[in-house]
């Protein structure tokens, strides 16, 4: 473990700028960000994978902004900046969604424009394009947005299985099944979350162990 | 004090500096949502209206052709060109034989969660409501939606009634009652688990049809008179 560390210390690859995003720094499961569309938009597999493919193309689109105007911005205007640069990727991607299908639109709603502030967006800008070249800013981006969509999918697969007896709208249990309707409300949400983190600290605390 | 002296004397080229960066940020940002605006405009108003033309078939079944009509201050109906906006829109659907469907007619009231908008078909002739739609809505996913899904909730829009008495207003305004109580033609059963929804979509649909269907009713008592009459008199010149 502590070889791995050292050595990941001296030389980052590509792949591991990519890999990070994806397991050892998920942002949802290590580092417990962006949790207002984690709960709210998981209610069903669709719904959790437009979320988490919008959010990764602002996450991607923003960070390869800043980190081309990173020697351009002051210091003291860079976090409005920023947020600037987020806010227009948004308005974007608002777009972009109503383009391709009112339906999908109506059940995201609220929360494509609140992926502005998400704090997954914003800590990827300040803590990593702002200080990395375009190349390195691409694949975390990529790295982390396809985690956060993979957590978010993770999520939403089990709510709807569990909550609605299907997945991606397609019934998987017999008609007899009961629904949790718990797991598509707000409540539902945290119990997973929970869980997936159980598991996922299970799993690094064994790796750690042996 | 003397800290923020400290500030201002420290970078004092820097201010026009923080201001080209963010100026020059801000062009871009506008240029790139201005862009995206223009290029998916025709697409997002092509779904929308598309959206609205399949709700209206909906709730207007048999109809092959509409005509967007907006009720005017004095209460009269007027044919709306396209793009034109008035408060209350309603589409008259006509079938493949050019008569009359019905008339459908958007309203929207609060619900549990925010505004929901609805669309519902009238029949003058029966002078019943004959379809239902739920155009947007944010209630809560898996309780309050009920009101979208529901087919037992759908089914009361079937054949609900909106008669109008003689003296031009409605005879019994449309009211949701509890689930498996419902004992007039004029009511709506609603929803155990999405009482709140259920009660809104009762209020809209009350409030919406004591304005319109009483107009509409009249105007299409007239549509009919003067139709008879053109009828005859063609008849007779023949």
């Amino acid at each position: 473990m502590s070889n791995d560390n050292s050595k990941s210390k001296q030389e980052v690859t590509s792949t591991d700028e990519f890999i990070k995003g994806l397991w050892r720094d998920n942002p949802v499961f290590v580092q417990v960000l962006g949790m207002c569309p984690v709960l709210a938009v998981s209610n069903t597999a669709e719904n959790a994978l437009a979320m988490g493919l919008a959010t990764a193309f602002v996450l991607l689109m923003s960070n390869i902004l800043v980190s081309l105007l990173r020697n351009f911005v002051p210091k003291q205007v860079r976090i409005a900046s920023y947020i600037l640069i987020i806010a227009t990727f948004v308005t974007v991607t608002d777009y972009a969604i109503q383009a391709i299908s009112v339906e999908l639109h109506k059940s995201l709603g609220a929360f494509i424009s609140l992926i502005v502030v998400n704090c997954l967006i914003l800590s990827r800008a300040e803590a990593f394009a702002s200080k990395n070249t375009i190349g390195k800013s691409i694949l975390d981006a990529l790295g982390m947005g396809l985690g956060f969509t993979l957590a978010l999918f993770c999520l939403g697969a089990v709510r709807e299985i569990l909550g609605n007896g299907s997945i991606f709208n397609i019934p998987i249990f017999s008609d007899g099944y009961q629904s949790w309707i718990v797991m598509i409300l707000p409540a539902g949400g945290f119990f997973t979350l929970a869980l997936w983190l159980l598991i996922i600290n299970a799993i690094q605390t064994r790796k750690v162990k042996s | 004090m003397s800290q923020t002296s400290n500030i201002e004397m420290h970078n004092p080229a820097s201010s026009k500096k923080m201001l080209m960066a963010m100026v020059g940020i801000g062009i871009i940002s506008a240029f790139l949502i201005v862009m995206t605006f223009e290029l998916t405009l025709p697409r997002v108003q092509r779904l929308k209206a598309e959206a609205l033309e399949k709700a209206i078939l909906e709730v207007l079944p048999g109809t092959v052709r509409t005509q967007a009509f907006g009720v005017s201050t004095n209460g009269e109906l007027v044919k709306i060109e396209e793009g034109d906006k008035t408060e209350t829109t309603l589409y008259a659907g006509y079938d493949k034989d050019e008569m009359l469907v019905g008339y459908a007619i958007e309203a929207a009231g609060q619900g549990y969660a925010d505004i929901i908008r609805i669309l519902y078909g009238y029949d003058p002739d029966e002078q019943k409501l004959i379809g239902f739609q739920v155009l947007e809505s944010k209630e809560t996913p898996g309780l309050g939606d009920k009101i979208e899904k529901d087919e037992g909730f759908l089914n009361n829009f079937k054949a609900l009634d909106v008669s109008v008495s003689e003296d031009g207003k409605l005879r019994n305004k449309v009211i949701t009652v509890k689930q498996g109580e419902k004992q007039n033609p004029w009511e709506i059963d609603g929803i155990t688990g999405a009482t709140i929804s259920s009660r809104a979509i009762g209020n809209i649909v009350g409030t919406s049809t004591t304005e319109v269907v009483p107009i509409l009713y009249q105007e299409h008592k007239k549509d009919k008179t003067s139709q008879g009459q053109k009828q005859m008199e063609s008849d007779e010149q023949r």
